[in-house]
């Protein structure tokens, strides 16, 4: 235990020094020199073709994606969120962008450009996975007596460039690969569940996504399947200029259970770029997935300049009875941030539960929270939201819970807490709570506060500098939802915490 | 070590001074005890001796072994070994104690270029001061002060004190709140730590606290002076009569 602890220090340490050589504030601000090969600019049909052609796909895809598109064109970009959003050229942007080395699909990891891999080595992949993705050590038996193991599915630009353990995932049945993969090798369960949770036209962003996806992961976890490690998907957009749309479909089959993890970081640019991704989560009869997030995409500069817009649909459907799903999410980067992960409780005593970090600094907005869509009898939901104001940010919660007249002695608790750093910056909680059913309760508890004076003081006459400080009575405000996350993440997410931070006192 | 000369200080928020001529030596292995009535400016003159914000120097100087003490940011004064045992310790919810403490620690220890203490070694200190003090390792697990009565809140600023090793410790009130047991308790921690290179500067209201950790000097401060310096019996005859004495003492000078 305390040995993992003093390795995981190293390894942060090394990661943190080689990312402080490279970028200033923004830990993960640099940008890799590969030879990017781009679609033409802007959108239309033949790039949504152009799209389905280089990944190889079939018809019924293309097709998919065409009936996408057509829907988008006629839909309006949505204005309900508190964000001010600049109006974005959805003609100015590149929709594909790959590794030039990469035309055909490196067949093992030892055909991925070095560089790339340098890359996520500086994105603090665990050291493990950075060795596997190098190719430096074979998967040998002596794994097995790590404590923690993450399969690793290394997403850059639109191209998923390698995935980890593939074969013992199959040996056990579970399928992780890239969504463009899938699509090929298994036909049968993409038609099934691709748009069945968040469907083509749900909105706006998952329309757009659906027309231009250009890659992602997939995951299904067979019937009475405990996915034997944790799986992991680094997203990285690094091309200038380009948009990033994934598109990632879980399905977790009867009584089998899955843990996932989702890190996404963007170099510095002047430019803002945007990053719209579907996520669709299918949990069936007594299955469970765990889904967290550290996301920590360029939040742009000081002034506001630059940065990732993030527009992004997450749903997960609990179909099944006795069905469970867990979002975590630590919402760190972004200069926009719209994000509202989903939970449809449609099986009887199924459970959604939403934990939610979100910090916003300088010139950030958030708009962010969660939906409980009660349908079955005796579901119940959970919501921790945590949202941290600094600087002139704005902040806001915005959740849903809706339970509905079938649905019987569901429950809800919402529990929704701001902190604000220094007097420019803003936190709002905007909860929408129908309840259609006299059996059902829900309870919503919020506090807004401000980092204390007293604390500070205390903390630094105790010997801790004053960023330290906040950084540690943060993570104490945040406490909850930082222990909903696995834990190698959890350390990870604390010194983002601290990161995004800097600068916001003094 | 500390030298306090004609120190006037007034609130940054309201014109108001609370320290209004203040001058106060103390040498390495003095104990020195301040007594005076609510309000007199005691904790202030703690706050300002540990860095806080809020205050206006209007006069004086303040000098710690040599170097101008109310240049230095409060977390330098700490490295420097100035530790104040807050009178009313403060709540960090979600921060577990442990952390805090091993944040402290090597934070300080970096600020003096000192190697990180490491986890064993750490949890192996931590914990041979924790018994001492007889707080419980479900104490130390939880977050910092809160949910702690007000006499575990003042064991624990004595753990801290013990753990970070000053050389000069303000003890603002230590005594109050404490039981019998305690307060026996605590004063043996501070005795124990006690050595020819550290001061104490100790504020109480109660002249029993003084039987435990015996004074060299005893001040008595009125309206933000000090009004009359003795010895330890000094303590006994403001137990004995009160301020009363001293109060026109404070009002004479200005
Ligand atoms: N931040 C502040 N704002 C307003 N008044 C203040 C502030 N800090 C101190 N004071 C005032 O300064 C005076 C001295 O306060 P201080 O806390 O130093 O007294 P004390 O001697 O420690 O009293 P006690 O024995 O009650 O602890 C009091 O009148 C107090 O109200
Ligand atoms: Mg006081």
């Amino acid at each position: 235990m305390t040995d993992n602890y003093e390795v995981r220090d190293v390894i942060d340490k090394e990661t943190l020094s080689t990312v402080k050589s490279v970028g200033d504030t923004y830990k993960y601000g640099f940008s890799t020199d590969i030879e990017t090969e781009y679609a033409p600019l802007g959108l239309n049909e033949d790039i949504v073709k152009l799209i389905s052609k280089k990944n190889n796909e079939p018809k019924w895809m293309l097709d998919w994606r065409l009936k996408a598109f057509n829907r988008w064109k006629k839909l309006k970009q949505p204005d309900w969120a508190l964000l001010k959003i600049p109006e974005i050229d959805f003609q100015d942007q590149y929709y594909y962008a790959r590794p030039a080395n990469m035309k055909e699909k490196p067949k093992s990891l030892d055909e991925v450009d070095p560089k790339l891999l340098e890359t996520y080595s500086k994105l603090g992949i665990p050291l493990t996975e950075q060795k596997k993705l190098a190719g430096v050590i074979e998967e040998n038996p002596e794994d097995k007596s790590e404590n923690r193991r993450v399969a690793v599915d290394a997403v850059f630009d639109s191209v998923s460039v390698g995935t980890t353990f593939k074969e013992e995932l199959k040996s056990a049945g579970v399928i992780f690969c890239s969504i463009s993969e899938a699509i090929k090798e298994y036909p049968d369960l993409v038609k099934k569940y691709l748009g069945s949770v968040v469907p083509i036209s749900d909105n706006f962003f998952a329309c757009l996504n659906a027309a231009v996806f250009s890659d992602g992961s997939f995951v299904y976890i067979p019937k009475g399947v405990r996915c034997p490690m944790e799986l992991s998907t680094y997203f990285r957009i690094n091309a200038e200029n380009t948009g990033q749309f994934e598109r990632t479909l879980i399905i977790a089959d009867d009584n089998s259970y899955v843990s996932y993890l989702e890190g996404c970081t963007a170099p510095q640019r002047d430019e803002s770029q945007l990053h719209a991704a579907v996520v669709e989560l299918v949990i069936l009869d007594e299955a469970e997935i765990k889904y967290s997030t550290v996301q920590n995409w360029f939040p742009g500069d000081e002034n506001g300049v630059g940065g990732i817009y993030n527009f992004v649909t997450k749903r997960a459907d609990c179909r099944g009875r006795n069905s469970k799903v867990m979002w975590t999410q630590v919402e760190t980067g972004s200069a926009i941030t719209w994000k509202y992960p989903s939970c449809v409780l449609k099986g009887d005593n199924s459970s959604g539960e939403f934990y939610s970090i979100a910090i916003t600094n300088n010139m950030q907005q958030a708009d962010t929270g969660t939906k409980m869509i009660h349908l079955g009898k005796n579901t119940n939901s959970r919501i921790v939201s945590k949202g941290i104001s600094a600087g002139k940010a704005q902040n806001t919660y915005r959740g849903l819970v809706q339970i509905g007249g079938r649905s019987q002695n569901s429950r809800n608790f919402t529990q929704c807490d701001s902190l604000l750093i220094g007097n420019k910056c803003g936190a709002h909680t905007v909860p929408y709570i129908e309840v259609n059913n006299s059996s059902a309760r829900a309870e919503h508890e919020a506090t807004t506060s401000k980092v204390d004076e007293d604390q500070l003081f205390y903390c630094m006459q105790r010997g801790i500098g004053e960023e330290d400080a906040v950084a540690l009575i943060v993570n104490g405000f945040c406490k909850e939802v930082l222990q909903a996350l696995p834990m190698e993440f959890a350390m990870e997410a604390q010194k983002l915490v601290a990161i995004s931070l800097e600068g916001s006192v003094g | 070590m500390l030298n306090i000369d004609d120190l006037k200080v007034s609130l940054e928020e309201e014109e108001k001074q609370i320290i209004k001529g203040l001058s106060l030596s103390i040498k390495p292995g003095e104990v020195h005890a301040i007594m005076g009535p609510n309000g007199s400016g005691k904790s202030t003159l703690s706050s300002v001796l540990a860095g806080k914000d809020g205050y206006i120097i209007d006069n004086g100087t303040v000098n710690f072994d040599g170097s101008d003490l109310l240049e230095a940011e409060v977390e330098e004064r700490a490295a420097l070994g100035i530790f104040m045992a807050f009178q009313y310790p403060i709540e960090i919810p979600g921060v577990g104690n442990m952390n805090f403490l091993r944040t402290a620690l090597n934070s300080q220890r970096k600020t003096r270029g000192q190697e990180e203490l490491n986890a064993a070694d750490f949890l192996k200190l931590v914990r041979g001061i924790a018994k001492d003090l007889e707080i419980s390792d479900e104490m130390m697990k939880r977050p910092v002060n809160v949910g702690a009565s007000g006499g575990e809140k003042k064991r624990n600023e004595i753990l801290q004190m013990c753990l970070l090793e000053p050389r000069f410790v303000i003890l603002d009130e230590t005594d109050s709140g404490l039981d019998v047991d305690a307060m026996k308790l605590v004063s043996r921690g501070v005795n124990n730590f006690s050595s020819s290179s550290r001061s104490f500067l100790v504020i109480t209201h109660y002249q029993r606290l003084l039987n435990y950790i015996v004074p060299d000097f005893v001040h008595i401060m009125v309206d933000g002076r000090i009004v009359k310096t003795g010895d330890k019996t000094l303590a006994l005859h403001v137990e004995e009569t009160g301020y009363k004495d001293f109060l026109q003492l404070g009002k004479g000078k200005h």
